[in-house]
Order: structure tokens, then sequence, then C-alpha cells
């Protein structure tokens, strides 16, 4: 499978996630948002950048409950909950938003 | 004939290192890789042993210690530290490669 | 999900690049720590290698997955036993290895060691305590 971005062929595994993560730019995130009907607004755009510094540091994409907690700490406490974060990325703030931020798909997501 | 002797396995796991110090003469090279490297690490039963063996010019890769986080000051004195480009002329400078796996 | 919790320890005997052990035992661990069970991890053997500091695997063209061990205290895995004898063996003392913590909950969120340096015959007692053991 692959996905067309910014006038390029970037390569994804069968259920979307970029196959070479060192390959993505915002641009992937946006084509990817707009196969899934989801225009991205400021407010996706934080917790996808809130995301990849996650994995920067820690070479692991956090499960949900985990994602959950960590943004809570770090941009506040209304934005620290399941219902904010499903409310942005409908199928899911870990395996949707984790494959727009050019991410695997989270450890322990089936 | 000089005999270049490589072990990529951990002198603490596999007997790999003790047979290969064991079959090292005199004149021949040991060169430790991957997991082999831990056996450069100073203040070991291992270390002890490299020390002890005469004549034997060791080796051990610097990348794979950079992988590991094994500082070049915990590799044993004498240990020279080798690039991939030696590995490969330590293949070639000598007559047989023997590979302790 | 269960009545009862229960507690399971990973035990890690591998060191991490040579074999794949090593990162499966942790991929485990993180998918795991969902079940919400009293989890620790032993690190003895070999195993200790995994927490050296300073992992640079840039050159041997492999994920160096050692900065996912900082995470664990996230995943409410906060106990991480590091045999002495093992370490001393190897020539390496708890200064080698990478400082891990967590935040303790319970204790207005204080930053805490999660690394725990146990003798052997101090892990042999605390291997009695576990219901279930997972090796690598």
């Amino acid at each position: 499978m692959a996905i067309e971005a910014n006038g390029k062929t970037f390569e994804t595994d069968e259920e979307g996630y970029l196959t070479n993560l060192a390959e993505w730019e915002p641009a992937v995130a946006d084509a990817m948002a707009a196969e899934d009907d989801l225009p991205l607004t400021d407010e996706h755009w934080e917790i996808l950048n809130f995301l990849r510094e996650y994995y920067e540091e820690y070479q692991i994409a956090p499960a949900v409950r985990v994602l959950t907690k960590a943004v809570g700490k770090r941009l506040g406490k209304e934005k620290g909950n399941s219902k904010y974060l499903y409310a942005l990325f409908p199928y899911g703030p870990g395996k949707q938003a984790c494959r727009f931020a050019g991410l695997p798909k989270p450890t322990g997501c089936i | 004939m000089s005999i270049l002797h490589t072990v990529n396995k951990s002198p603490f796991e596999k007997s790999s290192m003790d047979s290969c110090l064991a079959y090292a003469n005199e004149g021949s090279a040991v060169l430790m890789y991957e997991d082999g490297i831990y056996g450069a690490i100073k203040g070991t039963a291992v270390a002890d042993k490299i020390s002890a063996s005469s004549g034997v010019k060791f080796y051990v890769l610097g990348p794979d210690l950079k992988a590991r986080g094994v500082a070049e000051d915990k590799v044993v004195d004498g240990i020279e530290i080798v690039d991939y480009a030696k590995f490969v002329s330590l293949a070639a400078e000598n007559d047989k490669v023997q590979a302790w796996v | 999900m269960s009545e009862q919790i229960k507690k399971f320890m990973y035990v890690n005997r591998r060191a991490p690049y040579g074999t794949i052990y090593a990162w499966e035992s942790l991929e485990v661990v993180l998918i795991g720590a969902a079940f919400d069970q009293d989890v620790s991890l032993a690190f003895i053997d070999d195993g200790v290698y995994q927490l050296i500091k300073g992992q640079d695997t840039a050159e041997v063209e492999m994920k160096n997955f050692s900065p996912t061990y900082q995470a664990l205290g996230d995943y409410d895995v906060t106990k991480l036993f590091v045999e002495k004898e093992s370490l001393e063996e190897r020539g390496l003392t708890l200064e080698d290895l990478m400082p891990l913590t967590y935040e303790d909950e319970d204790d207005d969120w204080a930053e805490k060691d999660s690394i725990r340096l146990v003798s052997r015959a101090e892990l042999a007692d605390i291997m009695d305590e576990q219901d279930v053991f997972f090796s690598f």
C-alpha cells in the first residue's frame, strides 16, 4: 500500500502505517487525514506533535492510557482525558493519531 | 600460519570465548564483536584470562562497544579498538579465520 | 478484568542486541502493563547489560531501544530488580546503568528510583513471593 503526499509516494503497511518512519513529513498526516475525512486543526497537531516527541524520546508509540496521562500532565487536565482525545481522533487517539504522526501502531493495540 | 579467531557471543552465556582462548596460540589474533565485546570489559574473570594470554593480540569492534554502551575506558588495557575496515583487513592479513560462533 | 491481583515477574537474562529476547521482553511488559497486575522486572546474568547507559546503535544500524526503559514508569512498571552479583561478575556497578525513575502517585508525584540493587539471596526471596514468571 502507499499514500501520495506533497507530490511523493510513501509506502505504508496493510493497516496504513508508514513503513519507513524516517520518511514522515507533515503533508503525510494531512493526506492520511483527508482519506479519513478529518481535516486537521491546531488541536490535532498539538497531539500529533506530542506523539512525535514522545516517540523521539522513548522509541515507542504510547498506549492510549499512557498518552492520556502524559497529555494531561503536559497540556492540561482538560485535554488529558479520553473524551477530548476521541473527539479529535474518532478512530482512536492510539491507532489513528499514531498513524497520522508517522509512528508505528501502539504496542498492545489490536 | 597465523589464525584470526573471532568471538561474537557473550563469555558469560556461552563457552565460545573460553574455547577460543584455549586454542589461541602465540602469534594469533582474537577479535571480539557483537555480544563478544562484553569479554573486553575490565575487572572480570574473562579479562584476567585475556591478560594472561601471552603472545596473542586482542581486538574489539568499536561500533559494537558503542551500541552496547561500553565506554572505551572500560576496555582492558592492551585490547585494540577497531572499526569495520580493520576487521576486514585483519581477516585478509591472517592466513585463516576461525569463528567461535 | 480479574478478581485478584497477581505478582508477575519478568526475568531478563539476555544481552540487548545479539538476540531479540531483550526487546521482546520489553514489548511484552508494555502490553502486559494494561492488565493492572503487580509487575516487577528482574535483571540477572547477561540481562544486566540491557540497562547500561550511553547505548548508541547508529553504527550497527539497529534500533536503540534503551530509551524505552525510561517509559516504564509511565506504564506503572516501577520495580526493576538488578542483581548485584551479576553486575560485579561483569565488571559493572550501578554507576554504569541508566538512571530510571518513576513518579509516585501516592507520594505527591515525587520522583523515585525504579532500579533496586539486590543481592542474589535477596532476589531469590523476592522470586519466592511471585505468582507467575515470564522468562526471557
